[in-house]
């Protein structure tokens, strides 16, 4: 795969990074080179092989429907940038 | 044939649903933060659903057993292993900016739903698939000019997204299988169904073809038979739903008979206005970048388990009807009584040891209307059903008067009260007593000599004197003797 | 001791000053004061973002207390440092970066609440690599972390490793006992191995990763920094524990890992992986790799050669599963909830944007985009889904090791210490100082390096011991056997103390 700049900043639009226009071109070209060696996975054969859900080896752990949380608007709000009457703030959404 | 008519022919419309219910559980799915509707602004939030740094989901076991229980209610497939992805994608009311839900192994598969239509017709909608996933916040954007307020305690509140194959041909079909999806829901106690508090909210998917497409496609399944699809987002309500579909079928209709094509895309239904409207900037398609969650390991269920659950399942709205309509009732009826699970309740414990029809006719007839009149609901009826169960025995077994009957329910239910005792401290039984009859019969006729001697030319006058003797004995008299002895006393003929 | 140095305090180990500490030979208080002290001394290097010297004094006097009534916990009194990557309750948290601000968070980790439980002190948070990316500890937000070792007659500052950097200068120049880090493809054994110090790397959900920022949650692992195997297990038995918090943290006890070091290695079967001997590895690295087998060999080890054939692909295997849940994992950091918002938004995707874009640095965005590229529509199984089968097929071979052998030695980088700066100009460079640790991860199996002597210039080199799953008391038997063999005592001169 080989990446170009209106890719990268298609892909940063998705990631919501903005990425100065003169460092698109030296991004892709950063990206390029990460993704060219990584092209040799494609050498290996893996027809068969199941993907790694987990290293764990165990169920998923289920936990009781009691409610043991939450309650603290106080402490959730604490580390807000803005914020006004327990109501996180942002710039206006237009739906 | 089930199309609509446009200036160039017949249309087939398809439509397909996605459902969101909301789980009715104590705490979120993977949090233990309350789920209790109306709570102050971010006071039901965990630091898990606010996507703080180093947060981890844990699973609620109760929503895992509802989804199943609510695949079981839509006799569907219960995957023993599903797995949970994440959905990214970026928005105010999503703190982590993904979204825990099931994409390619849900916990649910395929399954189906009856629905009983008006006409007397049933049909079968295709269940595709049901997935849990996690509810948004909610986000308040007319606050303010320039400012949009999140409040999380929605965020995180266990979600089972319902998706229906596109079975479904008209807005009374479409309206039809959410009422009945609403009361198997709300018979299985997995979701409360309250549309207007946002508990169970709809994606109606509506597209049109040339009539006979739709049969193309239930033959060999390929969408290349269906039009273009829309999307309706967030209806609300069941009387939406026929108003939303109808009005899109008709505004895709018109589009192609004018040569025109049908742009894919998501659209509003704006109530007031009763029309769909496109959804400004949501025309780019969204990359979810799906990927199992990788805080999570993939769900395993026992099959002991599930069976312990289908085991324990309540009478569903299709058995219950199907009783009914074997103890006498019609299917109509029995459809309508086993819409809602308390009226399907109340109507059996009325129906205790009397007649099912006479049961049926009197909880229509007498209470449902009193009860619309007044806006409430069933179990806020005044009336307890073993009550009326009292008044129907009385009533049938010749203690009351079916006149009688009707101001017993009104003394009942505006005052209370046991309604055996009122009838005999009001004196309400019904008069048999031959001699008393005969003694208001008297009464009447000595009162009326020009009727007696009208009567004798026409006969169809003895309705006249039988209201008349019922006025005398203060209704209480048994219409059916008054007439025979009328008919006795006047030396009327038979009439048959 | 009545008279003891600083000097003398400050280069105690664990054990050793828990020992002391319990014989009332010292307070926890003169300990904690003595760090202070040096970490003041030590600024030099940069090792740490936050220092919490007041809190640490406080928890020092409550130590001395238990430790007064006979109620001393596991790790009472002990001060030590922890990566600013675990989340600390009313302490600011950065995971080196800007774009979390002044966070302080409202919760703590579990893994550093059941340090505190067992009595620990925490003298600070240290520096590292911003979000745990990176192998030299240069790209943190708040300044490189310089080594306190220095190449022979030479005073170039050198990269401590990363991304647990601040951990492992701290441990190494003796300004904490002992160090929290964590590893998602060598981030504790790397910089453990450059700074001559021992870093383990649990099995994966051996540790609880709730609380700690997440980069790569199937990677991550929480680890003890030390200065001997010994501490580790001490360290390891506290910060382990089964937590419910944490869906991949698994439900087995934790063994009294300090209770098998000493039991040698006789028969203990050791797989040399052939795949390991990689073309261009310097030849100390290689001398020390084959000593250390003989050092094994003589205690009565038995040396076998193994084969984990699809060793070379693990690096681009982590560099696609690492990035794309990284990207996942750090879509949070958008400036509405907490940490550092961009100033005057003209929209909510503005917001996102120049915070996310001014909040994160150059490594971490490269990583973001090259995450959310192989998750995106049409390459997720050309990459991710790929990546995640050749998951599979590593473990397979470890998997197939360990039928002939009990544990796995490997050196634990191909080089010692590098300038600062010496390798920054191309990503790939940077990503190869991992090549021998990735694998570790990908497979969910525990790993540790042990200082194993120092290269001609002076610098120290590790050694790498793999382990079975859960298996991190025979590691730690096999660690403590190959430190004793390697008698490593040098430490770096003091330059930094002007």
């Amino acid at each position: 795969m080989s990446v170009d700049k209106d890719t990268v900043r298609r892909i940063a639009k998705l990631a919501r990074l903005a990425v100065p226009e003169e460092r698109l071109e030296p991004m892709a070209r950063e990206l390029n080179g990460i993704f060219q060696w990584v092209e040799m996975l494609g050498e290996v054969k893996v027809e068969g092989v199941p993907p790694l859900t987990s290293v764990v080896a165990q169920k998923l752990k289920w936990r009781k429907d009691e409610v043991t949380d939450g309650g603290n608007a106080d402490a959730l709000m604490a580390n807000a940038p803005g914020g006004e009457d327990h109501f996180f703030t942002v710039p206006k959404v237009v739906e | 044939m089930k199309t609509i008519k446009g200036s160039s022919g017949e249309w087939d419309i398809v439509i397909g649903m996605e459902v969101h219910a909301q789980v009715l559980s104590n705490a979120k799915l993977f949090s233990g933060a309350s789920t209790a509707f109306g709570a102050a602004p971010n006071s039901q939030v965990s630091f898990v659903d606010a996507g703080m740094p180093g947060m981890l989901p844990v699973i609620n076991e109760k929503c895992i057993e509802q989804a199943v229980r609510t695949g079981l209610g839509l006799k569907a497939r219960i995957n023993l292993r599903s797995v949970f992805d994440r959905k990214n994608y970026f928005y105010p009311d999503l703190p982590s900016g993904y979204q825990i839900s099931q994409y390619k192994d849900p916990i649910v598969g395929e399954g189906e739903v009856t629905i009983d239509l008006k006409s007397g017709e049933s049909i079968t909608v295709g269940i595709e698939r049901l997935h849990l996933e996690q509810d948004a916040g909610k986000s308040l954007h007319d606050q303010h000019p320039d400012t949009s307020f999140v409040d999380l305690n929605r965020a995180g509140v266990a979600l089972m997204e319902i998706v229906t194959k596109p079975h479904m041909r008209s807005p009374e079909e479409a309206a039809a299988f959410l009422k009945k999806l609403r009361a198997i829901v709300r018979y299985l106690g997995t979701c409360d169904g309250n549309m207007d508090e946002g508990s169970m909210r709809a994606d109606v998917n509506v597209s049109v073809c040339r009539a006979g497409g739709y049969e193309k496609f239930r033959a060999d399944g390929s969408f290349k038979h269906l039009g273009t699809r829309c999307e309706i987002k967030n209806v609300n309500s069941v009387r939406f739903i026929a108003q939303a579909v109808e009005y899109e079928a008709r505004r895709q209709v018109e589009i192609l008979e004018e040569g025109g094509t049908v742009r894919q895309e998501t659209r509003l239904f704006d109530a007031r206005a009763g029309e769909t409207r496109s959804m400004r900037g949501k025309e780019e398609a969204h990359d979810y970048r799906y990927f199992p969650d990788p805080d999570l390991l993939p769900l395993e269920l026992e099959q002991a388990w599930v069976d312990a659950i289908a085991a324990s399942l309540p009478e569903l709205p299709d058995e219950k009807r199907a009783r009914f309509i074997a103890q006498g009732l019609s299917p109509y009826d029995a459809s309508v009584l086993v819409s809602e699970r308390e009226l399907a309740d109340y109507y059996e414990e009325l129906a205790q040891g009397v007649d099912a029809k006479a049961a049926a006719n009197w909880l229509n007839n007498e209470i449902l209307g009193r009860l619309n009149k007044a806006g409430l609901a069933i179990t806020e009826c005044p009336v307890p059903a073993a009550a009326n169960n009292a008044i129907i025995r009385m009533t049938a077994d010749g203690t009351i008067s079916g006149k009688i009957a009707k101001d017993l329910l009104d003394i009942v239910w505006t005052e209370g009260g046991d309604p055996e005792a009122v009838v005999e401290t009001r004196g309400l039984r019904q008069v048999t007593d031959t001699g008393a009859i005969d003694a208001a019969i008297e009464v009447v006729i000595a009162a009326n000599p020009g009727k007696v001697e009208e009567v004798k030319h026409k006969p169809k006058l003895a309705g006249w004197f039988v209201g008349q003797v019922m006025r005398e004995t203060g209704g209480k008299a048994n219409p059916a003797a008054v007439n025979a002895a009328l008919k006795a006393r006047l030396n009327l003929p038979d009439e048959g | 001791m009545p008279g003891s140095s600083s000097n003398d305090l400050t280069a105690m180990t664990l054990a050793g000053a828990r020992d002391a500490l319990k014989a009332r030979k010292i307070s926890s208080r003169e300990l904690t004061a003595a760090f202070i002290a040096a970490i003041e001394a030590g600024r030099g290097l940069n090792a740490f973002v936050t220092e919490t010297a007041e809190v640490a004094l406080l928890m020092a006097d409550a130590s001395d207390k238990r430790l007064a009534a006979g109620e001393a916990g596991a790790l009472e009194g002990l001060p030590l440092a922890i990566k600013d990557l675990f989340c600390t309750k009313g302490t600011r948290t950065t995971a080196a970066s800007k774009i979390l601000g002044d966070f302080v968070p409202p919760y703590e980790s579990t893994v550093t609440q059941n340090l505190w439980n067992a009595g620990a002190v925490m003298l600070g948070k240290t520096n590292l690599d911003e979000f745990a990316m990176g192998s030299s500890n240069e790209t943190s937000f708040f300044g490189p972390v310089v080594n306190p070792w220095r190449a022979k007659d030479s005073n170039m500052n050198l990269v401590p490793g990363g991304s647990s950097g601040g951990s492992s200068a701290a441990v190494a120049a003796d300004l904490c006992l002992a160090a929290t880090g964590t590893d998602t493809g060598g981030s504790i054994r790397q910089p453990a191995a450059v700074t001559g110090t021992v870093g383990l790397k649990p099995t994966y959900g051996r540790c609880s990763r709730y609380g700690i920022v997440a980069f790569a949650s199937s990677l991550d692992q929480a680890g003890p920094m030390t200065k001997t195997v010994r501490d580790a297990a001490i360290l390891l038995a506290s910060m382990a524990s089964v937590d419910p918090k944490d869906s991949t943290s698994v439900d087995l006890p934790v063994p009294d890992y300090e209770s098998v070091l000493e039991g040698g290695v006789k028969g203990l079967r050791v797989g040399i992986p052939k795949e390991y001997r990689i073309e261009g590895i310097p030849a100390d690295v290689a001398a020390l790799w084959d000593k250390a087998a003989d050092w094994l060999k003589a205690q009565g080890a038995e040396i076998v050669e193994v084969s984990l054939p699809h060793t070379k692909y693990a690096l681009p295997t982590y560099y696609i599963v690492a990035p794309a849940e990284a990207s996942s994992n750090l879509a949070r950091y958008d400036g509405v909830r907490f940490g550092y918002r961009a100033a005057h938004p003209r929209d909510i995707t503005d917001l996102y944007e120049r915070s996310r874009g001014e909040g994160f640095g150059a490594e971490v965005q490269r990583r973001i985009l090259i995450g959310t590229y192989v998750l995106s529509a049409g390459y997720y199984d050309a990459y991710y889904a790929r990546a995640q089968r050749l998951r599979t097929l590593i473990k397979r071979d470890f998997d197939a090791a360990f039928e002939t052998c009990d544990v796995l030695l490997t050196p634990s980088t191909p080089g010692p210490a590098f300038g600062l700066g010496a390798k920054t100009s191309d990503p790939l460079e940077m990503y190869l100082q991992d090549v021998f640790t990735v694998t570790v991860n990908l497979a969910g199996l525990p790993g540790i390096s042990v200082p194993g002597g120092l290269t001609e210039s002076g610098l120290p080199l590790g050694l790498q011991l793999i382990g079975k799953a859960f298996d991190e008391g025979t590691l730690l038997r096999a660690a403590q056997a190959v430190e004793t063999a390697a008698d490593f005592r040098a430490k770096p001169a003091k330059w930094w103390a002007a």
